[in-house]
Protein backbone atom coordinates (compact mmCIF):
# COMPACT_ATOMS: atom_id res chain seq x y z
CA UNK A 1 0.00 0.00 0.00
CA UNK A 2 1.05 3.80 -0.88
CA UNK A 3 1.25 5.66 2.22
CA UNK A 4 1.81 8.81 0.69
CA UNK A 5 0.66 10.03 -2.77
CA UNK A 6 1.38 12.89 -4.94
CA UNK A 7 0.24 13.25 -8.06
CA UNK A 8 0.88 15.91 -10.55
CA UNK A 9 1.76 18.77 -7.97
CA UNK A 10 1.87 22.47 -9.49
CA UNK A 11 2.83 25.05 -7.32
CA UNK A 12 3.95 28.34 -8.22
CA UNK A 13 5.25 31.57 -6.06
CA UNK A 14 5.08 35.61 -6.80
CA UNK A 15 2.40 35.29 -9.34
CA UNK A 16 3.74 32.12 -11.38
CA UNK A 17 7.24 33.57 -11.64
CA UNK A 18 8.89 31.06 -9.62
CA UNK A 19 7.87 27.54 -10.18
CA UNK A 20 8.36 25.72 -7.06
CA UNK A 21 6.79 22.31 -8.15
CA UNK A 22 6.27 21.21 -11.84
CA UNK A 23 4.24 18.46 -12.16
CA UNK A 24 5.94 16.21 -9.58
CA UNK A 25 4.75 13.34 -8.86
CA UNK A 26 5.63 10.32 -6.09
CA UNK A 27 5.09 8.09 -3.60
CA UNK A 28 5.75 6.21 -0.85
CA UNK A 29 5.27 2.50 0.14
CA UNK A 30 4.33 2.08 3.52
CA UNK A 31 6.70 1.33 5.55
CA UNK A 32 9.57 2.58 4.09
CA UNK A 33 11.66 5.56 3.97
CA UNK A 34 12.07 8.06 0.37
CA UNK A 35 14.62 9.90 0.33
CA UNK A 36 13.94 13.54 -1.54
CA UNK A 37 16.92 14.25 -3.20
CA UNK A 38 17.69 17.33 -4.78
CA UNK A 39 20.00 20.92 -4.25
CA UNK A 40 18.23 24.08 -2.53
CA UNK A 41 15.21 25.73 -4.29
CA UNK A 42 14.14 22.41 -6.15
CA UNK A 43 10.84 22.11 -4.17
CA UNK A 44 11.68 19.99 -1.45
CA UNK A 45 10.20 21.75 0.92
CA UNK A 46 7.51 23.46 -0.76
CA UNK A 47 6.59 19.28 -1.38
CA UNK A 48 7.02 18.60 2.02
CA UNK A 49 4.81 21.64 2.92
CA UNK A 50 1.93 20.41 0.96
CA UNK A 51 1.92 16.76 2.03
CA UNK A 52 1.50 18.54 5.44
CA UNK A 53 -1.19 20.57 4.75
CA UNK A 54 0.41 23.89 5.49
CA UNK A 55 -0.12 25.05 1.82
CA UNK A 56 -1.97 24.01 -0.67
CA UNK A 57 -1.34 23.45 -4.44
CA UNK A 58 -2.16 25.06 -7.49
CA UNK A 59 -3.26 21.76 -9.39
CA UNK A 60 -2.42 18.27 -8.67
CA UNK A 61 -3.49 15.48 -5.82
CA UNK A 62 -2.25 14.57 -2.96
CA UNK A 63 -3.11 11.69 -0.02
CA UNK A 64 -0.71 10.95 2.71
CA UNK A 65 -2.20 7.16 4.50
CA UNK A 66 -4.98 7.51 2.06
CA UNK A 67 -6.73 10.60 3.15
CA UNK A 68 -6.78 13.25 0.95
CA UNK A 69 -4.65 16.38 2.34
CA UNK A 70 -6.32 19.16 0.49
CA UNK A 71 -10.12 17.98 0.95
CA UNK A 72 -9.49 16.96 4.59
CA UNK A 73 -6.60 18.56 5.95
CA UNK A 74 -7.44 18.09 9.82
CA UNK A 75 -7.87 13.87 9.25
CA UNK A 76 -4.33 14.34 8.02
CA UNK A 77 -3.03 16.23 10.79
CA UNK A 78 -4.11 13.31 12.82
CA UNK A 79 -1.79 10.67 11.79
CA UNK A 80 2.04 12.57 10.45
CA UNK A 81 4.55 14.09 11.88
CA UNK A 82 6.32 17.11 10.96
CA UNK A 83 9.53 18.21 11.24
CA UNK A 84 11.12 21.10 9.42
CA UNK A 85 14.20 22.93 8.51
CA UNK A 86 14.22 24.86 11.72
CA UNK A 87 14.13 23.59 14.87
CA UNK A 88 10.35 24.60 15.18
CA UNK A 89 10.12 24.26 19.13
CA UNK A 90 9.47 27.30 21.55
CA UNK A 91 12.82 28.29 22.38
CA UNK A 92 12.35 30.29 25.29
CA UNK A 93 10.13 27.53 26.75
CA UNK A 94 12.17 23.85 28.41
CA UNK A 95 12.54 20.82 26.59
CA UNK A 96 10.04 19.20 28.85
CA UNK A 97 7.80 22.28 28.64
CA UNK A 98 7.51 21.97 25.04
CA UNK A 99 6.79 18.11 25.00
CA UNK A 100 4.40 18.87 27.35
CA UNK A 101 2.45 21.45 25.84
CA UNK A 102 2.45 19.57 22.70
CA UNK A 103 1.16 16.39 23.66
CA UNK A 104 -1.99 18.88 25.65
CA UNK A 105 -1.93 19.91 22.21
CA UNK A 106 -2.63 16.63 21.14
CA UNK A 107 -5.16 15.92 23.53
CA UNK A 108 -3.56 13.44 25.36
CA UNK A 109 -4.55 14.91 28.67
CA UNK A 110 -1.87 16.19 31.03
CA UNK A 111 -1.04 12.90 33.13
CA UNK A 112 -0.28 11.12 29.65
CA UNK A 113 1.68 14.38 28.10
CA UNK A 114 4.08 14.52 30.86
CA UNK A 115 4.65 10.76 30.58
CA UNK A 116 4.73 11.23 26.93
CA UNK A 117 7.19 13.93 27.18
CA UNK A 118 9.74 12.05 29.55
CA UNK A 119 9.65 8.84 27.65
CA UNK A 120 11.07 11.10 24.69
CA UNK A 121 13.45 12.62 26.29
CA UNK A 122 14.86 9.69 27.77
CA UNK A 123 14.74 8.35 24.21
CA UNK A 124 16.32 11.07 22.38
CA UNK A 125 19.14 11.55 25.52
CA UNK A 126 18.03 15.04 26.48
CA UNK A 127 16.56 14.16 29.64
CA UNK A 128 19.66 15.77 31.48
CA UNK A 129 19.21 18.53 30.18
CA UNK A 130 14.92 18.44 30.01
CA UNK A 131 14.47 21.43 32.51
CA UNK A 132 16.70 23.50 30.30
CA UNK A 133 15.04 26.28 28.34
CA UNK A 134 15.66 25.18 24.13
CA UNK A 135 17.75 28.36 23.73
CA UNK A 136 20.71 26.85 25.68
CA UNK A 137 20.84 23.76 23.54
CA UNK A 138 22.97 22.57 20.86
CA UNK A 139 22.33 22.29 17.22
CA UNK A 140 21.91 18.60 17.81
CA UNK A 141 20.25 18.60 20.70
CA UNK A 142 17.72 20.71 19.26
CA UNK A 143 16.62 19.07 16.38
CA UNK A 144 16.34 15.82 18.23
CA UNK A 145 13.71 17.27 20.36
CA UNK A 146 12.03 19.09 17.53
CA UNK A 147 12.26 15.39 16.22
CA UNK A 148 10.75 14.54 19.73
CA UNK A 149 7.94 17.26 19.35
CA UNK A 150 6.67 15.30 15.64
CA UNK A 151 6.84 11.54 17.49
CA UNK A 152 4.35 12.61 20.42
CA UNK A 153 1.58 10.57 19.07
CA UNK A 154 3.77 8.38 17.15
CA UNK A 155 2.69 9.34 13.58
CA UNK A 156 1.79 6.85 11.09
CA UNK A 157 3.66 8.93 8.78
CA UNK A 158 6.52 11.31 9.38
CA UNK A 159 7.64 14.08 7.24
CA UNK A 160 11.50 15.54 7.56
CA UNK A 161 12.75 17.85 5.70
CA UNK A 162 16.74 18.28 5.59
CA UNK A 163 16.51 16.71 8.94
CA UNK A 164 20.25 17.27 9.41
CA UNK A 165 21.15 20.49 7.51
CA UNK A 166 23.18 23.28 9.61
CA UNK A 167 24.41 20.12 11.66
CA UNK A 168 28.46 19.08 12.43
CA UNK A 169 29.41 16.25 11.53
CA UNK A 170 28.51 14.95 15.30
CA UNK A 171 25.25 16.20 15.56
CA UNK A 172 24.86 14.64 11.60
CA UNK A 173 25.69 11.08 12.80
CA UNK A 174 24.03 11.53 15.94
CA UNK A 175 20.58 12.21 13.89
CA UNK A 176 21.26 9.19 11.66
CA UNK A 177 21.35 7.40 14.68
CA UNK A 178 17.87 8.55 15.61
CA UNK A 179 16.55 8.32 12.49
CA UNK A 180 17.62 4.95 11.90
CA UNK A 181 16.46 3.75 14.98
CA UNK A 182 12.95 5.12 13.97
CA UNK A 183 12.50 3.67 11.08
CA UNK A 184 13.18 0.04 12.26
CA UNK A 185 9.66 0.93 14.25
CA UNK A 186 7.77 0.91 10.99
CA UNK A 187 7.70 4.48 10.17
CA UNK A 188 6.71 5.45 6.83
CA UNK A 189 9.31 8.28 6.87
CA UNK A 190 9.82 11.23 3.78
CA UNK A 191 13.04 12.73 3.95
CA UNK A 192 14.12 15.83 2.13
CA UNK A 193 17.97 16.24 2.20
CA UNK A 194 20.61 18.10 0.17
CA UNK A 195 23.33 15.91 0.98
CA UNK A 196 23.74 12.56 -0.79
CA UNK A 197 25.47 10.00 1.61
CA UNK A 198 22.05 10.94 3.56
CA UNK A 199 20.01 9.72 1.23
CA UNK A 200 22.35 7.01 0.52
CA UNK A 201 22.34 6.01 4.44
CA UNK A 202 18.93 6.51 5.24
CA UNK A 203 16.59 5.84 2.44
CA UNK A 204 15.28 2.75 0.86
CA UNK A 205 14.27 4.17 -2.35
CA UNK A 206 15.65 7.79 -3.45
CA UNK A 207 13.69 10.39 -5.79
CA UNK A 208 16.28 13.24 -7.40
CA UNK A 209 14.27 16.20 -8.11
CA UNK A 210 15.02 19.24 -9.60
CA UNK A 211 13.31 22.11 -10.59
CA UNK A 212 10.26 21.23 -8.79
CA UNK A 213 10.03 17.49 -10.73
CA UNK A 214 11.40 13.75 -10.08
CA UNK A 215 14.51 13.57 -12.67
CA UNK A 216 15.22 9.64 -11.86
CA UNK A 217 13.54 7.61 -8.85
CA UNK A 218 15.12 4.02 -7.62
CA UNK A 219 16.94 2.46 -5.41
CA UNK A 220 20.97 4.21 -4.22
CA UNK A 221 22.11 1.33 -6.36
CA UNK A 222 19.80 1.13 -9.14
CA UNK A 223 20.45 5.15 -9.12
CA UNK A 224 24.14 4.63 -9.30
CA UNK A 225 23.51 1.52 -12.17
CA UNK A 226 22.50 4.40 -14.11
CA UNK A 227 25.12 6.72 -14.40
CA UNK A 228 27.56 3.66 -15.31
CA UNK A 229 29.36 0.47 -13.86
CA UNK A 230 32.73 0.40 -11.13
CA UNK A 231 35.96 2.27 -12.22
CA UNK A 232 38.95 1.11 -11.28
CA UNK A 233 41.38 3.61 -9.83
CA UNK A 234 45.20 3.19 -9.21
CA UNK A 235 47.65 6.16 -7.91
CA UNK A 236 51.23 5.56 -9.02
CA UNK A 237 54.53 7.34 -9.01
CA UNK A 238 55.13 9.69 -11.96
CA UNK A 239 57.63 7.89 -13.37
CA UNK A 240 55.42 4.66 -13.79
CA UNK A 241 52.23 6.38 -15.10
CA UNK A 242 52.58 5.26 -18.78
CA UNK A 243 53.47 2.01 -17.82
CA UNK A 244 50.88 1.79 -15.42
CA UNK A 245 48.18 2.71 -18.17
CA UNK A 246 49.55 0.45 -20.68
CA UNK A 247 48.78 -2.49 -18.22
CA UNK A 248 45.30 -1.11 -16.76
CA UNK A 249 44.26 -0.69 -20.93
CA UNK A 250 45.55 -4.36 -21.82
CA UNK A 251 43.71 -5.77 -18.67
CA UNK A 252 40.29 -3.90 -18.78
CA UNK A 253 40.03 -3.53 -22.24
CA UNK A 254 38.66 -0.17 -21.88
CA UNK A 255 39.70 3.68 -22.54
CA UNK A 256 42.11 4.96 -19.56
CA UNK A 257 42.09 8.36 -18.61
CA UNK A 258 45.07 10.06 -16.62
CA UNK A 259 44.75 12.93 -14.25
CA UNK A 260 48.56 13.66 -14.01
CA UNK A 261 48.01 15.83 -11.35
CA UNK A 262 47.01 13.16 -8.98
CA UNK A 263 48.94 10.49 -10.96
CA UNK A 264 45.57 8.37 -11.16
CA UNK A 265 44.96 6.09 -13.64
CA UNK A 266 41.42 4.93 -14.26
CA UNK A 267 39.06 2.75 -16.46
CA UNK A 268 35.60 1.17 -16.42
CA UNK A 269 35.53 -2.09 -15.39
CA UNK A 270 32.84 -4.57 -15.93
CA UNK A 271 34.13 -7.68 -13.22
CA UNK A 272 35.66 -5.02 -10.92
CA UNK A 273 37.36 -7.84 -8.71
CA UNK A 274 38.66 -9.90 -11.00
CA UNK A 275 40.33 -6.53 -13.25
CA UNK A 276 41.58 -5.63 -10.00
CA UNK A 277 43.38 -8.88 -9.26
CA UNK A 278 44.71 -9.41 -12.87
CA UNK A 279 45.91 -5.93 -12.85
CA UNK A 280 47.80 -5.46 -9.58
CA UNK A 281 49.47 -9.06 -10.69
CA UNK A 282 50.98 -8.06 -13.56
CA UNK A 283 51.95 -4.21 -11.53
CA UNK A 284 53.81 -6.45 -9.37
CA UNK A 285 55.78 -8.79 -11.82
CA UNK A 286 56.54 -5.33 -14.24
CA UNK A 287 58.45 -4.29 -10.87
CA UNK A 288 55.46 -1.26 -9.89
CA UNK A 289 54.28 -0.50 -6.64
CA UNK A 290 50.93 1.17 -6.57
CA UNK A 291 50.35 4.34 -3.57
CA UNK A 292 46.46 3.29 -3.91
CA UNK A 293 44.15 1.46 -5.60
CA UNK A 294 40.63 0.50 -5.42
CA UNK A 295 37.28 -0.09 -7.21
CA UNK A 296 35.04 3.23 -7.21
CA UNK A 297 31.38 3.02 -7.46
CA UNK A 298 29.54 6.09 -8.83
CA UNK A 299 28.69 8.10 -5.88
CA UNK A 300 25.57 10.18 -5.44
CA UNK A 301 27.02 12.98 -6.75
CA UNK A 302 27.99 11.66 -10.40
CA UNK A 303 24.78 10.82 -10.36
CA UNK A 304 23.21 13.76 -9.88
CA UNK A 305 25.64 15.11 -12.32
CA UNK A 306 24.94 12.87 -14.69
CA UNK A 307 21.06 13.14 -14.63
CA UNK A 308 20.49 16.67 -14.07
CA UNK A 309 24.02 17.75 -15.98
CA UNK A 310 25.24 20.01 -13.61
CA UNK A 311 26.34 19.32 -9.95
CA UNK A 312 24.02 19.88 -7.19
CA UNK A 313 24.54 23.42 -7.12
CA UNK A 314 23.12 25.51 -4.30
CA UNK A 315 19.86 28.27 -5.99
CA UNK A 316 17.96 30.92 -4.20
CA UNK A 317 15.53 28.59 -2.03
CA UNK A 318 12.31 29.51 -3.51
CA UNK A 319 10.01 30.72 -0.71
CA UNK B 1 -14.36 21.07 25.29
CA UNK B 2 -11.48 20.65 23.04
CA UNK B 3 -11.02 23.80 21.65
CA UNK B 4 -11.48 25.59 25.99
CA UNK B 5 -8.58 22.97 26.34
CA UNK B 6 -6.38 23.96 23.23
CA UNK B 7 -7.27 27.72 24.23
CA UNK B 8 -6.06 27.74 27.58
CA UNK B 9 -2.72 25.43 26.78
CA UNK B 10 -1.52 28.46 24.53
CA UNK B 11 -2.86 31.13 27.21
CA UNK B 12 -0.48 29.14 29.21
CA UNK B 13 1.83 29.29 27.19
CA UNK B 14 2.00 32.98 26.16
CA UNK B 15 1.85 33.94 29.91
CA UNK B 16 4.72 30.81 30.21
CA UNK B 17 7.12 33.20 28.33
CA UNK B 18 6.58 36.10 30.74
CA UNK B 19 8.06 34.06 33.64
CA UNK B 20 11.06 32.77 31.86
CA UNK B 21 11.94 36.15 30.15
CA UNK B 22 10.96 38.58 33.27
CA UNK B 23 12.78 41.35 31.17
CA UNK B 24 9.74 41.18 28.82
CA UNK B 25 7.54 42.14 32.11
CA UNK B 26 9.53 44.36 33.63
CA UNK B 27 10.37 46.66 30.37
CA UNK B 28 6.56 46.36 29.63
CA UNK B 29 6.22 47.72 33.04
CA UNK B 30 9.07 50.29 33.20
CA UNK B 31 8.10 52.07 30.10
CA UNK B 32 4.81 52.93 30.79
CA UNK B 33 5.76 53.50 34.37
CA UNK B 34 8.42 55.89 33.60
CA UNK B 35 5.53 57.63 31.42
CA UNK B 36 3.97 58.26 34.10
CA UNK B 37 6.54 60.22 36.35
CA UNK B 38 7.86 61.99 33.56
CA UNK B 39 4.26 63.47 32.55
CA UNK B 40 3.42 63.84 35.52
CA UNK B 41 6.25 65.98 36.80
CA UNK B 42 7.33 67.50 33.37
CA UNK B 43 3.97 68.82 32.30
CA UNK B 44 1.80 68.76 35.18
CA UNK B 45 3.10 71.69 36.60
CA UNK B 46 2.41 73.56 32.95
CA UNK B 47 -1.12 72.20 32.26
CA UNK B 48 -3.64 73.57 34.20
CA UNK B 49 -6.71 71.41 34.57
CA UNK B 50 -9.41 73.21 36.40
CA UNK B 51 -10.35 70.54 38.21
CA UNK B 52 -9.10 69.41 42.02
CA UNK B 53 -6.06 66.81 41.94
CA UNK B 54 -4.43 68.85 39.06
CA UNK B 55 -3.07 67.10 35.80
CA UNK B 56 -2.42 63.77 36.98
CA UNK B 57 -5.87 62.48 37.31
CA UNK B 58 -6.07 63.18 33.41
CA UNK B 59 -2.73 62.01 32.63
CA UNK B 60 -3.11 58.44 34.26
CA UNK B 61 -6.31 57.51 32.02
CA UNK B 62 -4.13 58.69 29.00
CA UNK B 63 -1.13 56.40 29.84
CA UNK B 64 -3.29 53.24 30.71
CA UNK B 65 -5.22 53.48 27.70
CA UNK B 66 -1.83 54.32 25.76
CA UNK B 67 -0.01 51.38 27.50
CA UNK B 68 -2.87 48.84 26.67
CA UNK B 69 -2.89 50.24 23.24
CA UNK B 70 1.24 48.53 22.78
CA UNK B 71 -0.29 45.67 23.13
CA UNK B 72 -0.60 45.89 18.99
CA UNK B 73 2.75 46.08 18.72
CA UNK B 74 3.65 42.89 21.26
CA UNK B 75 1.32 40.46 19.96
CA UNK B 76 2.61 41.29 16.17
CA UNK B 77 6.28 40.85 16.56
CA UNK B 78 5.43 38.17 19.18
CA UNK B 79 3.92 36.54 16.41
CA UNK B 80 6.18 36.92 13.90
CA UNK B 81 9.21 35.69 15.88
CA UNK B 82 7.02 32.48 16.11
CA UNK B 83 6.63 32.44 12.51
CA UNK B 84 10.00 33.27 11.60
CA UNK B 85 11.23 30.08 13.83
CA UNK B 86 8.93 28.07 12.14
CA UNK B 87 6.31 27.81 15.41
CA UNK B 88 4.11 28.40 13.66
CA UNK B 89 4.34 25.90 11.26
CA UNK B 90 4.11 23.05 13.91
CA UNK B 91 1.29 24.40 15.52
CA UNK B 92 -0.42 24.02 11.89
CA UNK B 93 0.10 20.94 11.54
CA UNK B 94 -1.50 19.57 14.57
CA UNK B 95 -4.98 18.19 14.45
CA UNK B 96 -6.38 20.82 16.44
CA UNK B 97 -8.58 24.14 16.02
CA UNK B 98 -6.32 26.66 14.26
CA UNK B 99 -8.96 29.23 15.49
CA UNK B 100 -7.95 28.03 18.96
CA UNK B 101 -4.22 28.87 18.94
CA UNK B 102 -4.77 32.47 17.72
CA UNK B 103 -7.75 32.94 20.52
CA UNK B 104 -4.97 31.59 23.48
CA UNK B 105 -2.67 33.55 21.62
CA UNK B 106 -4.34 37.04 22.10
CA UNK B 107 -5.67 35.87 25.49
CA UNK B 108 -2.39 35.30 27.04
CA UNK B 109 -0.88 38.72 25.14
CA UNK B 110 -3.62 40.88 27.13
CA UNK B 111 -3.04 39.29 30.35
CA UNK B 112 0.49 40.84 30.46
CA UNK B 113 -1.46 43.80 30.24
CA UNK B 114 -3.10 43.10 33.89
CA UNK B 115 0.52 42.94 35.34
CA UNK B 116 1.01 46.52 33.74
CA UNK B 117 -1.82 48.14 35.07
CA UNK B 118 -1.54 47.24 38.68
CA UNK B 119 1.77 48.46 38.45
CA UNK B 120 0.75 51.34 36.95
CA UNK B 121 -2.11 51.78 39.02
CA UNK B 122 -0.21 51.49 41.86
CA UNK B 123 2.31 54.19 40.77
CA UNK B 124 -0.08 56.40 40.05
CA UNK B 125 -1.03 56.35 43.52
CA UNK B 126 2.15 57.06 44.95
CA UNK B 127 2.42 60.33 42.80
CA UNK B 128 -0.96 61.33 43.52
CA UNK B 129 -3.53 59.63 41.35
CA UNK B 130 -7.05 59.60 43.43
CA UNK B 131 -9.83 57.69 41.41
CA UNK B 132 -12.89 59.71 42.90
CA UNK B 133 -15.69 57.23 41.93
CA UNK B 134 -15.71 54.15 44.14
CA UNK B 135 -14.09 51.05 43.70
CA UNK B 136 -16.59 49.72 41.27
CA UNK B 137 -16.90 52.31 38.99
CA UNK B 138 -12.75 52.57 38.62
CA UNK B 139 -12.72 47.54 38.38
CA UNK B 140 -15.24 48.69 34.99
CA UNK B 141 -12.56 51.07 33.96
CA UNK B 142 -10.06 48.67 34.15
CA UNK B 143 -12.40 45.91 32.44
CA UNK B 144 -12.54 48.34 29.81
CA UNK B 145 -8.97 48.81 29.44
CA UNK B 146 -8.34 45.28 29.41
CA UNK B 147 -10.85 44.77 26.56
CA UNK B 148 -9.72 47.46 24.49
CA UNK B 149 -5.98 45.82 24.48
CA UNK B 150 -7.96 42.63 23.75
CA UNK B 151 -9.22 43.70 21.14
CA UNK B 152 -5.85 45.84 19.15
CA UNK B 153 -4.24 42.57 20.09
CA UNK B 154 -6.30 40.93 17.18
CA UNK B 155 -5.40 43.55 14.52
CA UNK B 156 -1.39 42.67 16.25
CA UNK B 157 -2.20 39.15 15.02
CA UNK B 158 -3.39 40.71 11.31
CA UNK B 159 0.19 42.84 11.30
CA UNK B 160 2.29 39.97 12.29
CA UNK B 161 1.23 37.92 10.13
CA UNK B 162 0.97 40.71 7.16
CA UNK B 163 4.54 41.90 7.91
CA UNK B 164 5.75 38.82 9.09
CA UNK B 165 9.31 40.36 9.91
CA UNK B 166 9.89 40.81 13.92
CA UNK B 167 11.83 44.17 14.00
CA UNK B 168 9.76 45.72 11.12
CA UNK B 169 6.61 44.58 13.08
CA UNK B 170 8.42 46.84 15.99
CA UNK B 171 8.40 49.73 13.93
CA UNK B 172 5.23 49.15 12.20
CA UNK B 173 3.75 48.81 15.58
CA UNK B 174 4.65 52.22 17.10
CA UNK B 175 3.84 54.15 13.42
CA UNK B 176 0.12 52.51 14.06
CA UNK B 177 0.32 53.75 17.79
CA UNK B 178 2.21 56.12 18.50
CA UNK B 179 0.03 58.46 15.80
CA UNK B 180 -3.35 57.11 17.77
CA UNK B 181 -1.72 57.73 21.08
CA UNK B 182 -0.60 61.39 21.00
CA UNK B 183 -3.30 62.55 18.07
CA UNK B 184 -5.74 62.30 21.05
CA UNK B 185 -7.19 63.74 24.21
CA UNK B 186 -4.55 61.45 26.33
CA UNK B 187 -1.62 63.90 27.28
CA UNK B 188 -2.69 67.24 26.20
CA UNK B 189 -6.13 69.10 25.72
CA UNK B 190 -7.27 68.80 21.93
CA UNK B 191 -8.04 72.69 21.53
CA UNK B 192 -4.63 73.52 20.53
CA UNK B 193 -4.41 71.19 17.77
CA UNK B 194 -5.41 72.04 14.17
CA UNK B 195 -9.08 72.09 13.27
CA UNK B 196 -8.89 68.85 11.24
CA UNK B 197 -6.31 66.91 13.52
CA UNK B 198 -9.43 68.30 16.34
CA UNK B 199 -11.72 65.92 14.31
CA UNK B 200 -9.29 63.09 14.34
CA UNK B 201 -8.81 63.38 17.99
CA UNK B 202 -12.36 63.60 18.74
CA UNK B 203 -13.16 60.00 16.61
CA UNK B 204 -10.52 58.53 17.52
CA UNK B 205 -10.52 55.21 19.77
CA UNK B 206 -8.10 55.84 22.26
CA UNK B 207 -9.57 59.71 23.10
CA UNK B 208 -13.42 58.05 23.76
CA UNK B 209 -11.22 55.24 25.73
CA UNK B 210 -9.36 58.15 27.97
CA UNK B 211 -12.53 59.91 27.90
CA UNK B 212 -14.61 57.16 28.91
CA UNK B 213 -11.99 56.52 31.35
CA UNK B 214 -11.74 59.61 33.10
CA UNK B 215 -15.82 59.74 33.30
CA UNK B 216 -15.40 56.27 35.01
CA UNK B 217 -12.63 57.59 37.68
CA UNK B 218 -14.83 60.32 38.35
CA UNK B 219 -13.58 63.20 36.33
CA UNK B 220 -14.98 65.82 33.64
CA UNK B 221 -13.08 65.09 30.41
CA UNK B 222 -11.87 68.87 29.57
CA UNK B 223 -9.26 68.15 26.92
CA UNK B 224 -11.62 67.54 24.28
CA UNK B 225 -11.95 70.51 21.64
CA UNK B 226 -15.16 69.96 19.89
CA UNK B 227 -17.78 69.71 22.93
CA UNK B 228 -21.04 68.21 21.99
CA UNK B 229 -19.98 66.07 19.72
CA UNK B 230 -21.20 62.48 19.79
CA UNK B 231 -17.88 60.62 20.69
CA UNK B 232 -17.22 63.53 23.37
CA UNK B 233 -21.06 63.26 24.49
CA UNK B 234 -20.75 59.44 24.86
CA UNK B 235 -17.44 58.07 24.74
CA UNK B 236 -18.16 54.80 26.27
CA UNK B 237 -20.76 53.35 24.31
CA UNK B 238 -18.31 54.82 21.25
CA UNK B 239 -15.43 52.91 22.56
CA UNK B 240 -17.70 49.74 23.40
CA UNK B 241 -18.68 50.63 19.68
CA UNK B 242 -15.01 51.09 18.57
CA UNK B 243 -13.92 47.50 20.02
CA UNK B 244 -16.94 45.62 18.82
CA UNK B 245 -16.17 46.91 15.08
CA UNK B 246 -12.52 46.36 15.70
CA UNK B 247 -13.10 42.71 16.59
CA UNK B 248 -15.72 42.32 14.30
CA UNK B 249 -13.63 43.28 11.68
CA UNK B 250 -9.88 41.78 12.84
CA UNK B 251 -10.90 38.18 14.40
CA UNK B 252 -12.24 36.34 11.08
CA UNK B 253 -9.91 38.61 9.22
CA UNK B 254 -6.89 37.78 11.30
CA UNK B 255 -8.00 34.02 11.94
CA UNK B 256 -8.24 33.57 8.03
CA UNK B 257 -4.97 35.14 7.44
CA UNK B 258 -3.34 32.62 10.22
CA UNK B 259 -4.91 29.76 8.39
CA UNK B 260 -3.18 30.56 5.19
CA UNK B 261 -0.27 31.36 6.49
CA UNK B 262 2.77 30.40 5.24
CA UNK B 263 6.18 31.29 6.05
Amino acid sequence: MKSVIAESLVKTYKNGEVKALNNLSLDVEEGTVLGVLGPNGAGKTTLVRILATLLKPDSGRASVGGIDVIKNPDKVREIIGLSGQYAAVDEILTGYDNLVMFGELYHLGKKQAVARAEELLERFSLTDSAKRPIKTYSGGMRRRLDLAASLIVRPKVLFLDEPTTGLDPRGRLEMWGVIEDLVKGGTTLLLTTQYLEEADQLADEIAVIDNGTVIARGTSDALKKQVGGEKLEIVVNAENLMKTQEIVARVTGNKTTIDEGLRLISAPVTLGSNALIETLRELDSAGIHPLDVGLKRPSLDDVFLTLTGHAAEVKEEAK
Amino acid sequence: MSAVQDIRVITQRQLRLLTRVPEVLIFSTIQPVMFVLLFRFVFGGSISTGQPGGYVQLLMPGIFVQTVAFTLAGTASGLAEDLKKGLIDRFRSLPISQSALVVGRTLGDSMLNIVVLVVMALAGLAVGWRPSSGIVKVLIGFVFLFMFGYALSWVGIFVGLSVADARVVQNVGFIVTFPLTFLSNAFAPTTGMPRVLQYFAEWNPVSTMVAGCRELFGLKNIFGATAGSFPSENPLLMSAIYMGVIMLIFIPLSIRKYKNSSN
